[in-house]
């Protein structure tokens, strides 16, 4: 049956906006919309007229200005005479290292206090809870203080590790620990190091492959394959039958030292002591420039180290006299050795694919290695501390949040408590730790800001801090610091909701 | 995009909410008080003393100014500033003045907006190394750890001479002098540089003061002076005057002592009568009473008595006045005329 009505009579009244619900929804948006507008444009007309009447203009030209000062920690090229945009870029870089080397330890730490927690045992569960209420409830700033100052105050300055100091270097004199920071080896990188990373990756391939076989097996049979054991194998056999062999071969090719401004077949210890400064080219990172260094360090010589980035630029830079001792390969042709440049009667080894620099006592510091700022150990371990506390108890709230019969039925099925754990429980807290912990990264990510309070050079000191000093350009560095966490914190969490969407009950 | 203007715009309100208003004097005047940025603890130059008073020598001019427009030295509200902070606390109008070891920069002075009404001391860059060290020249310092307050012009004066000498170094930046202090006795730094009257006046805090030199080379100019926001001539005019009452009263020989005699009745000299407004009427040409000069120079003594009361050879920090002697006695020391 169909019946026709009149269409309604299209008398649209003012008042409609008003009283009929229809359109009374729309209104109400529509006066927010122009309140804040109004009130945005009010700010906005405010800022022009104050920055106007300090005679400020607004723009980022800054950026692109020379910077003029130094920062000791650069992941990337930095000298006094980059750009203010380049050394805020060095300060992002330190930012996102602590961000990431915070997020990750704040995990294990997290994860394993949260557990350790429930532990049935009494003195673990009371030390855990000791932790957690101490970190939780005491200012982050506090604790980057308080370790910062027991980084400087409590371990030996660099030269009380010389002979009749009272201090000594551990494991093996590879690792110092010192107040300016802690010095750990660093890895350099031969020839054949490519084909080691080659390995690594075709390991990494076996290793996947193993784990889908291992898991189809089970499937299929039920039988269990080691694939601890397994995937252990799989990465270190490979890569140390290769490191082994790479070493044994190319790593005892010995290669020529050339110097300029001596008679050919000098050793390197009459060279040293006829020139006046020693100025060596060398690729950095790489052992042909370790192994110069430790000849020359052999000899007890003093030397500067021209950085290069490759062979060819090296013997351009010897034929300019940028530098006056170099190594080239063995196989080097004639033709291309720098002119005027003769072999000496030492030599060096080529080197292993990858072989380890260990920190030297120099002038007035350590040498070489790779130097773990004080700064950045304290604010990295505060800060990892800090949030830990925080996710040992989300996970400690997941773990609960699972239901003991859950426990008990894996029990009963004979699962081992490991197996339990890993298999049963976590899968299923995980779905209540995820959201909290988004929460907890984003804070981590934004108290590393605490930075300046102990001197470690983030965007918030570099951009935030010398910049907007130096240039007067308040308004601009901090719109663009402001910029960078929001976008940064906004990149965190839309990948841990990815991770959350994996993780949290499917339903079909 | 929309969030982050407004969240600047907001940032810029509440900077710019009582900045470059013309009438500073007013302001002051009304408030009864002089809000005036120091340095956060810099013995000599600016500290509180054991009761909570501020006292030194950039301390002095506060007084001296606060001494000059409401008659009452005591009249100051110190916000103790760091190198970071110090200019946003000027340009947003929460100071009316920075007397804080401040180097007179062109870029300070033009680009930054501010007007430096004099130099109150001229100083220049410094290194301060443990005798220990063995250390005769800055250019032994070659991979030395160097310890320096971040936000100076001593950051990129040290850059450019490591650069200038090709001599490597590792910075350490801090945030204030007592940070830098406790890090450089701790040897988490090698040596410490900044203004070598800063260097002097914190050598003298340290317990054994002999163990530490302060090496020879002097790698920059800084001329220290108070400055005041662009844009209120009236009240830069008050701050250089008072400054240069400060400097002309030790020439003329009018010092704490004399001067409430000498401003009773008009003497012989009358560059003296118009400086202490026994003569003529400096005072209305400036907005102040009359008796303004005498206010400020009453506040503490004049130039001479300053330094060597806070930073002179006689105190632990042990100045010599050097360029900052009076010109007619070699220095660089000068108030234009009174007249």
């Amino acid at each position: 049956m169909t019946t026709t009505s009149d269409a309604p009579k299209a008398g649209f009244r003012p008042s409609q906006l008003i009283y009929d619900t229809r359109y009374r929804s729309m209104t109400i948006q529509v006066i927010a919309f122009i309140a804040l507008m109004l009130g945005l444009s009010w700010l906005v007309s405010n800022t022009i007229a104050n920055l106007s009447a300090l005679g400020k203009d607004f723009d980022f030209g800054f950026l692109g200005q020379r910077a003029g000062y130094d920062i000791n920690q650069r992941l990337i090229d930095y000298d006094s005479s980059s750009s203010h945009g380049r050394a805020a870029l060095v300060g992002i870089l330190n930012t996102l290292l602590i961000a990431v080397l915070g997020c990750a330890l704040a995990t294990v730490v997290g994860v394993l206090a949260g557990v350790l927690r429930l532990s049935k045992n009494w003195l673990v569960a009371n030390l855990m809870a000791v932790y957690v209420e101490g970190f939780r409830n005491i200012p982050v700033l506090l604790w980057i203080l308080l370790i910062f100052a027991l980084m400087t105050e409590a371990t030996p300055q660099p030269r009380d590790f010389r002979e009749g100091g009272d201090a000594s270097m551990i494991l093996g004199d590879s690792v110092a620990i010192t107040n300016r920071g802690v010095f750990i080896p660093a890895p350099a990188w031969g020839n054949g190091s490519m084909i080691l990373l080659i390995v690594l990756v075709l390991s990494l391939v076996a290793v996947w492959g193993w784990r889908r076989y291992a898991h189809k097996v089970q499937e299929d049979t039920g039988r269990i394959l080691p694939i601890g054991w397994g995937t252990l194998g799989l990465l270190i056999v490979p890569l140390a039958v290769a490191f082994l062999a790479l070493s044994a071969t190319s790593g005892r090719v010995t290669q020529p030292i050339y110097v300029t401004g001596a008679a050919e077949g000098t050793s390197l210890a009459d060279f040293g002591a006829a020139q006046q400064g020693i100025n060596a080219c060398a690729v950095p990172y790489s052992t042909e420039s370790l192994n110069l260094r430790r000849a020359l360090r052999a000899e007890g010589l003093r030397f500067n180290v021209v950085d290069v980035t490759s062979a060819e630029e090296a013997i351009a830079a010897a034929e300019e006299g940028r530098c006056n001792i170099l190594s080239l390969p063995a196989s080097t042709e004639a033709a291309t050795v720098p002119a005027g440049a003769v072999a000496l009667s030492d030599t060096i080894r080529r080197g292993s694919p990858v072989q380890f620099e260990s920190p030297v006592l120099g002038g007035f510091n350590f040498e070489g290695g790779l130097q773990l700022r004080n700064s950045l150990i304290a604010l990295w371990l505060a800060l990892s501390l800090y949030t830990g506390a925080f996710i040992a108890e989300n996970v400690r709230g997941g773990i609960l949040s699972v239901s003991k019969g859950q426990t008990e039925a894996a029990f009963a099925l004979g699962i081992k408590p490991s197996r339990t754990m890993r298999l049963v429980i976590l899968p299923q807290a995980l779905r209540v730790i995820i959201p909290p912990m988004i929460s907890q990264y984003l804070n981590l990510t934004k108290n590393s800001s605490l930075a300046i309070a102990v001197g470690y050079m983030d965007v918030r000191s570099t951009l935030g801090g010398i910049t907007i000093n130096q240039t007067g350009k308040e308004l601009e560095g901090m719109l663009l610091l402001g910029l960078f966490y929001l976008v940064t914190s906004l990149i965190i969490s839309s990948a841990m909701n990815l991770y959350n969407s994996r993780v949290k009950l499917k339903e079909r | 995009m929309k969030k982050s203007v407004l969240f600047g715009a907001l940032t810029v309100t509440g900077l710019a909410a009582g900045a470059a208003q013309a009438a500073t004097l007013d302001e002051v005047k009304e408030r009864g008080e002089l809000n005036c940025g120091v340095v956060t603890g810099l013995a000599g130059f600016g500290a509180p003393d054991a009761n909570g008073v501020w006292e030194g020598f950039d301390v002095s001019v506060c007084r001296a100014v606060a001494a000059a427009v409401l008659g009452d030295p005591t009249a100051v509200n110190f916000v103790p500033t760091t190198g970071q902070t110090r200019f946003t606390a000027l340009a947003s109008g929460e100071i009316d003045l920075l007397a804080r070891n401040t180097t007179w920069t062109f870029s300070r002075d033009t680009d930054l907006k501010f007007d430096f009404a004099g130099v109150n001391y001229y100083d220049g860059q410094g290194f301060i190394v443990p005798t220990e060290l063995g250390v005769s020249s800055a250019k032994d310092l070659d991979g030395a750890t160097v310890c320096i307050q971040t936000g100076t012009t001593t950051e990129l004066n040290l850059a450019d001479f490591f650069r200038n000498n090709n001599i490597s170094y590792e910075p350490v930046p801090v945030e204030t002098n007592a940070e830098a202090q406790q890090q450089y006795l701790a040897g988490a730094c090698d040596a410490y540089t900044t203004d070598a009257s800063g260097l002097a006046a914190t050598r003298a805090t340290f317990e054994n003061p002999a163990d530490h030199v302060i090496l020879p080379e002097i790698i920059s100019k800084e001329p220290l002076g108070p400055l005041v926001r662009h844009g209120d001539n009236e009240w830069g005019d008050i701050v250089r005057w008072t400054l240069n009452a400060l400097i002309a009263a030790e020439e003329y020989g009018v010092t704490s002592a004399n001067v409430n005699e000498l401003a009773a009745a008009p003497g012989t000299n009358p560059e003296v009568n118009r400086l202490l407004g026994t003569e003529g009427e400096l005072g209305a040409m400036i907005g102040l009473e009359n008796d303004w000069a005498k206010n400020a120079i009453a506040a503490g003594g004049n130039y001479g008595e300053i330094f060597e009361k806070n930073i002179g050879e006689n105190t632990p920090i042990g100045l010599a006045r050097g360029l900052n002697a009076q010109w007619t006695n070699g220095g660089l020391i000068y108030a234009p005329p009174f007249r």
